[in-house]
C-alpha cells in the first residue's frame, strides 16, 4: 500500500500556517472539557503536551513509569538545541535550519515536517525563557549561541552542559501547574502495557500500576504517544535502564506501523565498555573532537603498552589521515564507523580491545591545562569518575554507542498514525530526522511537538469524534486488561532458568554486533535466524521471581525484554530490505570505494511502514514515497 | 503567610528572639567584666543601672518575652522535626551536622535552666539551700563585689556556672551563624564570614563568662 | 593504573528488606563477590541480585535509571550517607574503587515520614513533585510569550539560576537532613525563580504556597545544619536556602504592609 503523509502541498513557507487555518478543525472551548486525552510519557514531548492540552482545557491524563516525570530521559541530553533565531548574525534562517535537518537526515524525511519544525523552533527558545529555563547568556544579558556539528552556523542554544534537563524541568513546570490546577491527573510508576483500539480508533491504554501490580484500562478519546525510543535494543546504550520499546510496540501489534526501524543513531564519544557486567555506557559531549586528537597504535602489539610509550611514529591519526579536511570532526556516524573498523583490525585499546584514544596532549602543550580544563572540565572529571583515569595526563578512551532511533511510529502530517486517535510525538515517532539526527536537533523535536503542534492537529481528529465514544466496560477494555493479565501471568510461570538480564544481553549484543553500525547482508540473515530462537528460548526458559501483585523489577524488565526481541527482528528486516546506505544505516554492500556511504535515491526514496501481521510472521512493507521539492538530493561528502 | 506558625515565620522568631538575646549577652558581659576592677568597678556599674529603672525594666520585659518564645517555639520545631524523621539511620555518620548543631535543643533547655537559676540567685537573691551574701560597700550601694565572689568560692557554685558557659558556647557557636542564615542574610561571599563571626563571638562569650567564676575560685579576684 | 586494576574484591552488604508500603523491614545480609573496582555501584547491586535471582531469592529492589548522574532516580544511603559521601557523585556514579576487599556496607532506603517506603530501598518522593506543583513554576501559557531577548538577563544571574536549577530532584537533601526538611529542594527553586525577571512577577505567591505545602506535606523544618549541601550530588549550596528566607521574609513583610497579596486570588489592599 501507498501511504500518504498527508502533508500539505503548495509554497513550504506557508505551508504549517495555511494548514492550520484551512484544514484542521477546532474545538471550541466549552467543548474541550468534555474531552479525555491520554498521554504517555512525560519527556519533553509528553509533558509539554500534557501541559499544553491541560492549559488549552482538555481533560488530561499523563503516566510514566518513573517515579516522577522530571526523570524522563530528555533530562540527560548535554549539548543543546537549535532554533534559526539567527541571533549571531551570522546567515541563519529557517530556511536553512530546515535545509541543514534535511540535508543532515541523509534525504529521507518529510519535507513539510521538517519545514513547520524549523518554523516553531524559534518560539520554543521563546517559551523556555518564559519559563525560567537558565540558558547561558553573554555579559550584555543576551542568550547565548554555540555551533554544533552538521551546520555553519551559531544556532544552538544551552544551558551550561544540561539543556536536556533544563528543557526538560521547564516542561515539567508547566505540567507541575496543570497538575496542581487539577486539569491533568498524573499517574506516575504506570507502564502502558496495551492500546486499545475500538471500531478502528485508538480509544484507551492499558497500563500496570508499577508499586501495586493493578492493571487497569484508561479510557479517553484520543491517545497519545510520548515514550522515547528504543536503542536499549542493543542491550548497552546511552538510554536510560527503563527505556524501551514497549510502548510503540504494543500500539504496533495493535495495527499501529512502525517506520524505519533500522535508522539508529551511534554517537562516537562514549566512554568504553570496561567489563561484562556494565549495565549502560555514557556519553560525552561531541565537543570534545574540537580539541582531541583520535588515534590508535599502527601495530597491535603496542595496544597493550601504556599510550605514553607509544612513540609518535607508531601512532595512526586514522581520522585525519582518512578525512584530511574534516580531520577529527567528521561527522556522527563517520567517525564512528571507523573508530569500530580500527578495533575490528585489532587495533583498539583498553578492556577488549574496544576503544580508541582522544588525546589532549597536543591541546593541552598548545593552550595550556588551564584553558582545557575551562572548556572540557566537567568531562574530564566525568571520566575520571567513571574510569579512574586522569585525561590530562593520559589519553581518554572512547568507544561508539547507541544513542538515539531515528525511527518510530508512522505518523502523518499532524503527527497521527495510521490509527485514528493515535499520536506520536518527539523521538516515538518516525517523522523529522530521516537517516541521521543532527546534534542539538531532538530537544527541538520534542518542544516543537507538544507545545506547538499536536495542540493544533489534535483538536482536527477530536472536533470530528464523539466526546466519552467508548467505556471502560467495552468489550475490547475488558479484553486487554485480561490479555495484559495473562501475559504477566505466563512470564511468572515459566520459572526458567536464565535471568532476564542474561536474554536481554545476548539479544544486545547479537543486534550490536551484527545490526549496529555497519549491517551486511550475511549478520542480517544471520541475525533474523537466530531472534525466533531466542524469542522461542525466552517464553520457555526466563526466570521471573515474585508475584504480579507488588512491585517487581524483575516482572518489569521481563516484560520490556519480550518485546525488544520481538522488535529486534522488524529492525532487522527492515534494515534487510534497505539495499542501500543511508545516516544512521549502512550496509556495508553500499558504500563508495572511499567507504561513504552510498544512498539509492531512485529505488528508496520513501519511508518503510511496517505493518504487524502476528508472531513469526512477515510484516507487510507499506512505503510513503518522500518528495523533495524544495531541496536537491545531493550526496553527502566530507572529505 | 503567618510569622508564628509557617515554618520559615518561626525561623525568622527563633532568630530575631536568639538575636536580641545574643545582643544581652554583650551587654551583660561588658557589664560583669567590670568585676575585674574590683568592687568600685561593678557595684558602680551596678548602681549606675538600678539608676534607670525603666531601661531595666524594658529590658527585662523585652528579653523575657525573647526568651518565652525562643524557648517554646525551639520545643515545637524539636517535635515537629523528630515526628519527621522517624527512624534513623542504621550507621550514624554526618557530613556537616556538628555536634553543638545537633544538640541546640539540650544546650538551650540547659541554658533556660540556668537563666532561671542565675536570676534566682542574683536577682532575686533567694535560692533554696544556698547562702547568698547581701550587703552594702564602703560607699552605701549594694556590694555586687561581694556576693558575687562569695558566691564563686563554692566549687559547685562555679561548677554550675562554668557548665552553663560552655553550654553557651555551643549554643552560640551553632545560634549566632544559624539567625543569619534564617534571616535570608547569607550568601556565598558573606556566609563564611557569619560563620566566623559566630565562633569568634562564642569563644570570647566562654572565655569572658567563663573567666569570672575561675578567677575568683583560683582566688585571682578576692577581697 | 591502580594496584587493584584486574584484582577483584568481595563485600558485605547489609541491606534493608521490606516488601511493601506496610511491611516490616529488617536487615538481611548477602555477600557481593567477584566485585571489580570499575563495577559502578548499582551494577554491584546488579551482580548480587543475579546471584539472589538464581537462588530463587526476591532481587533487592532499588530505583535508577539513566545511571549517568542526572535523572535523579537513584536514591540509598551506604553507611549513613545519601549517595554514599563521595563529592558531587550520585550513586549510579559512585565506583566500587572507593571500596575495599572485606568492607561491610549498610544500605538504607531515604528516611523522612515525608518518603514512605515502597519496598527495599524505593519510597515515594511525590513529595517533592507536590511541592513544585504547590508554585514551583512561573504561570505562562503555551505560546504568546515575549521574544527570549526581550528581557535582558545578566550573565551573573543567569548563571546564579543555573547553579541553583542543577537539583536532579533525588531527594537526597531530605534524606541526609535531621529533621526531614526539604529547604534545599525549594530554596533551589525558589531562588532560581527568584533570580530571573520572569519569575520575580510571582515570587511572593510562590514562596508562600512552597513554604505551605512543605508542612502540608509532612517535611520538617530547616535548623541549618547544612548536612542537606553536604549530601546533595550537584552541589547545590545552602545559600539557596538563605534566599528562601530572605524571599519569605521579604514577602511576608510586604503582606503585613498590604503592598501585597500572596493568596491567589486576592488583591492587594
Amino acid at each position: 500500500m501507498i501511504l500518504d503523509g498527508k502533508a500539505p502541498t503548495g509554497k513550504i513557507q506557508d505551508s504549517w500556517d495555511d494548514h492550520r487555518f484551512a484544514s484542521l478543525k477546532l474545538v471550541n472551548p466549552a467543548n474541550k472539557r468534555k474531552y479525555k486525552v491520554l498521554v504517555v510519557g512525560t519527556g519533553l514531548a509528553g509533558a509539554s503536551a500534557a501541559a499544553t492540552l491541560a492549559e488549552l482545557g482538555y481533560q488530561v491524563e499523563a503516566f510514566c513509569y518513573q517515579d516522577s516525570p522530571r526523570r524522563a530521559h530528555s533530562i540527560a541530553a548535554q549539548g543543546g538545541i537549535n532554533a534559526a533565531k539567527a541571533y549571531p548574525n551570522d546567515g541563519d534562517s529557517i530556511y536553512r535550519l530546515f535545509y541543514d535537518t534535511i540535508k543532515g537526515g541523509d534525504f529521507r524525511a518529510r519535507e513539510a515536517d521538517v519545514w513547520r519544525l524549523a518554523q516553531v523552533s524559534n518560539n520554543i527558545i521563546d517559551q523556555c525563557v518564559a519559563q525560567g529555563v537558565p540558558f547561558a547568556r553573554d555579559y550584555a544579558g543576551y542568550l547565548d549561541n554555540r555551533s554544533f556539528g552538521g551546520a555553519q552556523v551559531s544556532r544552538t542554544f544551552y544551558a551550561r552542559g544540561q539543556t536536556g534537563q533544563q528543557l526538560l524541568l521547564g516542561a515539567y513546570s508547566a505540567l507541575s501547574r496543570q497538575i496542581g490546577l487539577g486539569t491533568v491527573k498524573m499517574f506516575p510508576r504506570t507502564e502502558m502495557l496495551d492500546l486499545v483500539v475500538v471500531d478502528g480508533e485508538a480509544k484507551a491504554i492499558t497500563v500496570r500500576d508499577l508499586v501495586t501490580g493493578e492493571v487497569r484500562t484508561h479510557v479517553g478519546d484520543a491517545v497519545v504517544l510520548a515514550t522515547g525510543g528504543y536503542v536499549n535494543v542493543f542491550y548497552l546504550s546511552t538510554n536510560a535502564m527503563g527505556c524501551s520499546v514497549t510502548a510503540i510496540w504494543k500500539a504496533h501489534k495493535k495495527g499501529a506501523y512502525l517506520a524505519n526501524p533500522c535508522y539508529t543513531q551511534i554517537h562516537p564519544t562514549c566512554i568504553p565498555q570496561a567489563g561484562d557486567y556494565q549495565s549502560k555506557l555514557t556519553l560525552m559531549s561531541e565537543s570534545l573532537r574540537n580539541d582531541g586528537r583520535i588515534w590508535v597504535p599502527k601495530k597491535k602489539e603496542d595496544c597493550g603498552k601504556a599510550p605514553g610509550d607509544i612513540p609518535e611514529a607508531d601512532r595512526d591519526y586514522y581520522l585525519e589521515r582518512k578525512y584530511p579536511s574534516y580531520g577529527n570532526l567528521a561527522p556522527r556516524d563517520i567517525a564512528s564507523r571507523a573508530a569500530k573498523e580500527q578495533c575490528d583490525e585489532g587495533r583498539g585499546v583498553g578492556p577488549g580491545g574496544r576503544g580508541v584514544y582522544l588525546d589532549f596532549s597536543a591541546s593541552i602543550e598548545r593552550l595550556g591545562e588551564g584553558t582545557i580544563r575551562e572548556r572540557y572540565g566537567n568531562l574530564f572529571e566525568m571520566y575520571e569518575r567513571i574510569t579512574d583515569e586522569n585525561a590530562y595526563k593520559r589519553p581518554m578512551r572512547i568507544y561508539p554507542a547507541p544513542h538515539y532511533s531515528m525511527g518510530g511510529l508512522w505518523v502523518d502530517y499532524n503527527l497521527q498514525s495510521n490509527i485514528p486517535g493515535l499520536f506520536v510525538l518527539g523521538e516515538a515517532n518516525f517523522s523529522v530526522h530521516g537517516a541521521n539526527r543532527l546534534g542539538a536537533s531532538a530537544l527541538m523535536q520534542g518542544l516543537a511537538d507538544g507545545y506547538f503542534v499536536i495542540p493544533y492537529t489534535i483538536a482536527n481528529y477530536l472536533a470530528q469524534t464523539k466526546p466519552g465514544k467508548v467505556t471502560a466496560d467495552d468489550p475490547e477494555c475488558r479484553k486487554s486488561i485480561a490479555d495484559v493479565q495473562a501475559e504477566r501471568k505466563q512470564l511468572l510461570g515459566i520459572n526458567g532458568k536464565k535471568t532476564v538480564s542474561e536474554f536481554m544481553r545476548e539479544v544486545g549484543v547479537l543486534m550490536w554486533n551484527n545490526v549496529g553500525m555497519a549491517r551486511s547482508q550475511q549478520s542480517l540473515t544471520d541475525t533474523l535466524q537466530k531472534l525466533p530462537g531466542i524469542r522461542e528460548e525466552f517464553w520457555q526458559n526466563v526466570k521471573v521471581s515474585g508475584s504480579g501483585d507488588e512491585l517487581n523489577q524483575q516482572l518489569e524488565n521481563a516484560g520490556r525484554t519480550a518485546d525488544f526481541i520481538e522488535f529486534a527482528e522488524l529492525l532487522c528486516r527492515d534494515a534487510l530490505h534497505r539495499e542501500e546506505s543511508c545516516g544512521g544505516h549502512f550496509r556495508v554492500e553500499h558504500q563508495y570505494p572511499d567507504g561513504e556511504a552510498m544512498r539509492d535515491d531512485a529505488n528508496f526514496t520513501y519511508s518503510a511502514a511496517w505493518q504487524w501481521k502476528g508472531t513469526g510472521q512477515t510484516p507487510e512493507l507499506h512505503k510513503e514515497p518522500l518528495k523533495f521539492d524544495n531541496v536537491h538530493l545531493a550526496v553527502r561528502s566530507y572529505k | 503567610m503567618r510569622l508564628l506558625s509557617d515554618s520559615i515565620g518561626r525561623k525568622v522568631v527563633m532568630a530575631i528572639t536568639g538575636l536580641l538575646m545574643v545582643l544581652f549577652v554583650v551587654g551583660h558581659l561588658l557589664g560583669n567584666l567590670s568585676i575585674f576592677a574590683g568592687p568600685n568597678g561593678i557595684n558602680a556599674y551596678a548602681e549606675k543601672l538600678h539608676g534607670l529603672p525603666q531601661v531595666v525594666w524594658a529590658t527585662r520585659v523585652v528579653m523575657l518575652t525573647a526568651v518565652a518564645l525562643h524557648i517554646v517555639l525551639s520545643i515545637r520545631l524539636t517535635l515537629e522535626n523528630r515526628a519527621a524523621k522517624p527512624t534513623a539511620y542504621a550507621v550514624d555518620r554526618r557530613l556537616r551536622v556538628t555536634f553543638a548543631g545537633k544538640n541546640m535543643i539540650w544546650t538551650g533547655l540547659l541554658l533556660g535552666g540556668f537563666i532561671a537559676f542565675h536570676l534566682l540567685h542574683f536577682t532575686v537573691r533567694s535560692v533554696p539551700g544556698l547562702d547568698i551574701v547581701q550587703g552594702l560597700d564602703g560607699h552605701g550601694r549594694f556590694d555586687v563585689f561581694s556576693m558575687v565572689v562569695a558566691a564563686f568560692g563554692h566549687v559547685v557554685t562555679a561548677v554550675v556556672y562554668v557548665v552553663a558557659m560552655a553550654a553557651l558556647f555551643l549554643h552560640l557557636s551553632h545560634g549566632i551563624q544559624s539567625t543569619f542564615q534564617s534571616l535570608g542574610l547569607n550568601n556565598a561571599k558573606t556566609m563564611p564570614g557569619f560563620l566566623k563571626f559566630g565562633s569568634v563571638l562564642s569563644v570570647i562569650f566562654l572565655l569572658g563568662y567563663g573567666s569570672i567564676p575561675v578567677a575568683i575560685f583560683f582566688g585571682l579576684i578576692a577581697k | 593504573m591502580s594496584a587493584t586494576e584486574h584484582g577483584t574484591m568481595n563485600l558485605k552488604l547489609i541491606v534493608w528488606r521490606q516488601s511493601g508500603p506496610d511491611k516490616p523491614g529488617r536487615f538481611e545480609t548477602y555477600d557481593a563477590k567477584n566485585i571489580t573496582p570499575h563495577h559502578s555501584f548499582l551494577e554491584m547491586l546488579d551482580v548480587v541480585n543475579e546471584d539472589l535471582i538464581k537462588a530463587g531469592k526476591d532481587p533487592i529492589a532499588f530505583d535508577h535509571d539513566c545511571r549517568e548522574g542526572i535523572c535523579g532516580a537513584c536514591s540509598a544511603v551506604v553507611n549513613g550517607v545519601p549517595h554514599g559521601g563521595q563529592e558531587r557523585t550520585t550513586l549510579c556514579q559512585l565506583h566500587m574503587r572507593k571500596f575495599k576487599d572485606g568492607d561491610a556496607i549498610y544500605l538504607e532506603p531515604w528516611r523522612a515520614r515525608a518518603f514512605p517506603i515502597l519496598r527495599d530501598l524505593i519510597v515515594d518522593r511525590t513529595a517533592l513533585d507536590r511541592l513544585v506543583q504547590a508554585a514551583g513554576f512561573v504561570s505562562c501559557h503555551t505560546g504568546g510569550v515575549a521574544d527570549g531577548n526581550a528581557i535582558l538577563i545578566g550573565k551573573p544571574e543567569a548563571d546564579y539560576a543555573m547553579d541553583a536549577a542543577e537539583c536532579i530532584g533525588c531527594g537526597a537533601c531530605v534524606a541526609a537532613c535531621p529533621n526531614g526538611a526539604a529547604m534545599l529542594f525549594a530554596g533551589a527553586k525558589v531562588a532560581q525563580l527568584a533570580e530571573l525577571p520572569q519569575g520575580q512577577v510571582e515570587a511572593p505567591q510562590r514562596v508562600a504556597a512552597m513554604v505551605k505545602a512543605m508542612s502540608d506535606n509532612d517535611f520538617g523544618n530547616c535548623t541549618n545544619h547544612y548536612e542537606c549541601e553536604g549530601a546533595c550530588p550537584k552541589g547545590v549550596k545552602v545559600k539557596f536556602i538563605a534566599r528562601l528566607n530572605r524571599e519569605f521574609t521579604k514577602a511576608l513583610f510586604q503582606e503585613t504592609l498590604g503592598t501585597i497579596s500572596t493568596n491567589r486570588g486576592t488583591s492587594k489592599e
